[in-house]
């Protein structure tokens, strides 16, 4: 309970934020031909840029929710960087599901054209109710030769109660297309909340040198799943991808790595780096991994390092002695943990996750 | 008259780990101003003393009582031992990934702070703070944003245990074989540390297989620990009779 309301502050906080930047900024933003705006207008100013861009990442048969999506979808947003701009304001949105008996289907769809550099941040938070809400989204992202898009997330549905009744079912599809040359696109995530999450956040590497990211810190609790992790496609020559995921499970849950590393025939020279770390917190957790490699080409690189670890009696022991709290303790080696992810978000964001996570660790040991 | 105010009173100790039994009927107490050493053969049940008095949770206490300041600790978690101004300079500091030892010092001070009910600390107040810490023993600054422990060497890890000491300023401080693994230089340096920071109202336990550390820090008594119970106490000649001679002299004694 108190939880929920220090998490209601910081959200209050955020969508007051996120809509003076959405609202106050236009303006600015406008100058240098950034479109910042929702789907439902973008759709009525420029229909020509949703025709031809929206679903041509993630088409509405990609997948069951994906189709549920593209049906009844009602709004979401949309952003449009113009060529050799560098967009100079963090562009934030705050979804919140206030409805008890709601599914949520937003749609975001940015497109960074030549050279352009856009950082954008995604929130969730929702109240808490005894029913299961739906959440599933799509998200596109389009870049062009050279453009660099930073995607950040940090998720805190509502996790269900300590039996597990309630909680979201976030099953979102999120995708970005690395249509350019040397173009760049990172997805960072912090995923705290939903009862079940089910989110591979993916690259389709097309131009060449083109280069995908993936920086996660997935937190389970109570009786909380998270099945997450991405897929990289490689098909230009000389494409790179980076996958840095850490779980961290307590309680009874379940927390997934689930990623695809498929290298193309005509790739050349392709590189793929991934690090899958899970931390155990309790003996009733549960933590896995499965990574699937598939390659197609004879030079490509790749690396795989994975670990598993328990916070150990003698690192809390050694907390302790130190006038450290245990639950200082664990927050303290939890956010040791994560600290690589960390600092791929921007600061304010960082700080944020940080907090949260203390936030959800708070009393998981008994 | 003797007006001795004993810090710590371990009376008939018997304590065991996985069910083997590692102190049998000890008895040992320390009063303020006093410099112990605990000298004895590996696998005397040294450390484990020493955990235990911090409150180790493997370990488990069959019969017996430790007091400090005359009230029993045995139901104390560790982290209120501490609150105590109990301190346990670890044999194998622990490596903590991630977390800068900055910070780990920080939140290790405040919450000291807070449990006194003083007023915490920002980082910057903090950082003059440990500068002058770090003073004392010579350390660099550049300790500060490295990983807790991770990836010092031995002796750079002792000598950060000796500045957590130094931070917090206990009452009795436990030091677990703090001098291996320092080379010559920093054993002069921590000794200096050490003997600056003891006072007539502290204590010190050293536990220790080597004289060299003694020539440095006088002890008031020297112990000789086996079989998990205290076999022999002196003073500093007993170190001198045990380099020449070894523990099987107190044996056959």
């Amino acid at each position: 309970m108190s939880e929920q309301k220090k998490l209601n502050n910081v959200a209050v906080d955020a969508v007051f934020d996120s809509v003076s930047i959405a609202t106050t900024c236009q303006h600015q933003l406008q100058e240098y031909g950034i479109i910042f705006c929702s789907i439902s207008e973008a759709s009525q100013k420029y229909p020509e840029l949703i025709k031809k861009y929206l679903g041509s990442v993630v088409s509405s048969g990609d997948n069951y929710f994906a189709a549920l999506n593209s049906a009844v979808f009602t709004d979401g947003s949309f952003c449009y960087i113009p060529k050799d701009i560098k967009c100079p304001l963090e562009l934030s949105t705050y979804f919140r599901i206030n409805d008890e008996e709601i599914g949520q289907f937003e749609r975001t769809l940015i497109i960074a054209e030549e050279n352009s550099q856009v950082n954008y941040l995604e929130g969730c938070t929702a109240p808490q109710y005894d029913k299961n809400q739906l959440h599933a989204a799509v998200v596109e992202l389009i870049a062009f030769d050279n453009a660099n898009i930073k995607y950040s997330t940090v998720q805190n549905w509502y996790a269900g109660d300590k039996q597990g009744n309630g909680g979201i079912y976030n099953f979102v599809t999120k995708r970005g297309i690395c249509i350019g040359d040397e173009s760049k696109i990172s997805w960072t995530q912090v995923e705290t909340g939903a009862g079940i999450t089910w989110k591979y956040p993916s690259c389709i590497l097309i131009g060449n040198k083109s280069q995908g990211n993936f920086y996660s810190v997935a937190l389970t609790n109570n009786y909380q799943q998270a099945d997450t992790g991405s897929k990289m496609v490689h098909i230009g020559e000389k494409t790179r991808s980076r996958i840095i995921s850490k779980g961290i499970s307590s309680g009874k849950s379940k927390n997934t790595y689930r990623g695809f590393v498929k290298i193309n025939s005509k790739a050349f020279d392709a590189r793929n780096y991934s690090q899958c770390d899970s931390l155990l917190i309790g003996n009733q957790s549960n933590a896995n991994t499965f990574p699937y490699i598939s390659v197609q080409n004879s030079t490509t690189k790749i690396e795989h390092e994975a670990s598993t670890s328990k916070i150990g009696e003698e690192q809390i022991f050694y907390l302790l002695q130190r006038c450290i709290s245990l639950d200082k303790a664990i927050t303290l080696i939890v956010s040791g943990f994560c600290r690589d992810i960390f600092t791929k978000l921007p600061l304010e964001f960082a700080v944020e996750a940080d907090n949260l996570l203390s936030l959800k660790i708070e009393g998981s040991i008994g | 008259m003797n007006f001795k105010d004993p810090i710590l009173e371990v009376k008939n100790l018997n304590a065991s780990i996985n069910n083997n039994k590692i102190l049998r009927n000890l008895n040992l107490t320390i009063n303020k101003g006093e410099i112990h050493a605990i000298m004895g053969p590996n696998g005397s049940g040294k450390s484990s003393f020493s955990k235990i008095i911090a409150g180790h949770p493997a370990y488990k206490v069959l019969n017996g009582d430790i007091y400090f300041h005359g009230n029993t600790i045995l139901t104390l978690e560790p982290e209120e031992r501490a609150h105590l101004g109990i301190f346990l300079a670890f044999q194998y500091p622990i490596e903590i990934p991630g977390v800068t030892n900055e910070d780990f010092l920080w939140l290790a001070y405040n919450s000291k702070l807070k449990e006194n009910n003083k007023e915490e600390i920002d980082l910057l107040t903090f950082l003059s703070v440990i500068k002058e810490k770090l003073d004392i023993i010579n350390m660099s600054p550049t300790f500060l944003s490295r990983n807790l422990n991770e990836g010092f060497s031995g002796g750079e890890k002792k000598c950060n245990e000796i500045l957590q000491m130094l931070l917090l300023e206990p009452e009795l401080s436990i030091l677990d074989e703090t001098d291996s693994g320092l080379d010559i230089d920093a054993l002069k340096r921590i000794s200096n540390g050490i003997n600056n920071f003891m006072t007539e109202d502290k204590a010190i336990i050293l536990i220790t297989h080597y004289q060299r550390l003694l020539d440095y820090i006088k002890p008031t008594y020297v112990h000789v620990m086996k079989e998990g119970k205290i076999i022999k106490t002196g003073d500093f000649n007993l170190v001198k009779q045990l380099e020449l001679k070894g523990y099987d002299w107190l044996e056959s004694n």
